[in-house]
C-alpha cells in the first residue's frame, strides 16, 4: 500500500516539473511578447498545482493530518497570477500599441490604458 | 442597521478574512477565530474609503458551480497551451486581439470575468475600454476570433451575470 501512495506522490511531482519546463521553455520559444505572456501565466499554474497535491498527499498518506496550507498557496496564486499578467500586458500596450494597431473597443471609442487624463498631462507628450 | 453597514462594510469579506486566517493558521482554536474575526472586522472597516459601494449577490450559491467549471477549464487550458508550446511552429501559430463587449456592469464581476479569462485556455485579458463596456483580450492561438469571443460570453459572461445581476 504504502508503494502506491509513493506512486500517486511521485506522479504529481512529476506531472507538475513537466509542466514547470514546458511553461520555462515556451518563454523561449514564443517569438512575440504579448504571446510569451501566456506560458508562465497557464503552463505554471499546474506546475505548482502539480507539487502542491504531492505536498497535501504526502501530508495526507505518511504524516496522518490534512493540511490546507497548500489550498491558500493555490487561491493566493489565482488572486496574483491574472494581475500580473495584466499589469505585464498594460506596460506592453502602453510601450508597442497605439490605438490604431489594437482592435476597435466598441461603444467606447478608446482602451482606457490610451485615454489621457483630461486637462492633464503626465510625462513627456508623445 | 445604519450602524450595523457603518461597521460592516462588507460582510461576506469579513466572513472570508475570518476563514482566511483560520486556514492561514492551518488548525482550530478558539483564540485565532477571535484573531480572525477582529481582522474581518478592522480590514473592511479602514479599507471602505476604497471600496464605497455595497457589493451584492443575487445567487450566492451558484458560485460553487462556477469554481468548478473555472478549475476543470484551467487543467484543460494547461494541457492545450503545453501542446502550442511544444508542437506549434511559430509560423502557424495565430496570435490575435479579441474584443469582448461586456453585459456585465458590476466592478467585482468584470475583475473576476477578468481573472478568469487570463487563467483559462489561451487567453490573457489585457485592458478595459475608457468607461468599462469592453475586455480587451489576447489569444495566443485564434484562427477564428470571434468563436473565442461567443465561448466566453457563453461559458463565464452568463455564468457570472447570474450571479451578480
Amino acid at each position: 500500500m504504502e508503494f502506491f501512495f509513493e506512486l500517486i506522490i511521485a506522479a504529481f511531482l512529476v506531472i507538475g516539473g513537466i509542466f514547470g519546463i514546458v511553461g520555462s521553455f515556451g518563454l523561449i520559444k514564443l517569438n512575440d511578447r504579448m504571446s510569451r505572456l501566456h506560458a508562465p501565466t497557464k503552463a505554471t499554474t499546474l506546475g505548482v498545482g502539480g507539487v502542491l497535491l504531492a505536498s497535501m498527499a504526502h501530508a495526507a498518506f505518511f504524516e496522518t493530518y490534512v493540511s490546507i496550507h497548500e489550498l491558500m498557496i493555490t487561491l493566493f496564486l489565482f488572486l496574483t497570477a491574472p494581475i500580473t499578467a495584466n499589469f505585464i500586458a498594460k506596460v506592453h500596450i502602453h510601450r508597442h500599441d497605439t490605438p490604431d494597431s489594437l482592435p476597435e473597443p466598441g461603444e467606447d471609442k478608446i482602451w482606457a490604458t490610451h485615454k489621457k487624463p483630461e486637462n492633464e498631462v503626465i510625462g513627456p507628450q508623445v | 442597521m445604519k450602524l450595523m453597514r457603518r461597521i460592516f462594510p462588507h460582510p461576506i469579506l469579513t466572513v472570508v478574512l475570518t476563514v482566511t486566517w483560520l486556514l492561514l493558521v492551518n488548525g482550530w482554536s478558539l483564540n485565532s477565530l477571535v484573531f480572525g474575526f477582529m481582522l474581518g472586522v478592522l480590514i473592511p472597516f479602514l479599507t471602505q474609503p476604497y471600496w464605497p459601494q455595497q457589493s451584492k449577490m443575487k445567487h450566492p450559491g451558484k458560485i460553487l458551480a462556477y469554481i468548478g467549471v473555472v478549475l476543470y477549464d484551467i487543467v484543460v487550458a494547461n494541457v492545450i497551451v503545453a501542446k502550442i508550446v511544444l508542437f506549434k511552429s511559430n509560423a502557424k501559430r495565430h496570435p490575435a486581439w479579441v474584443t469582448i463587449p461586456l453585459d456585465l456592469r458590476t466592478p467585482e464581476a468584470i475583475t473576476l470575468l477578468a481573472g478568469t479569462i487570463t487563467m483559462t485556455p489561451g487567453t490573457v485579458s489585457a485592458d478595459l475600454s475608457a468607461e468599462g463596456h469592453a475586455l480587451l483580450v489576447h489569444c495566443l492561438d485564434a484562427p477564428d476570433p470571434d468563436a473565442v469571443r461567443d465561448e466566453i460570453k457563453v461559458r463565464y459572461e452568463s455564468r457570472l451575470k447570474e450571479i451578480f445581476e
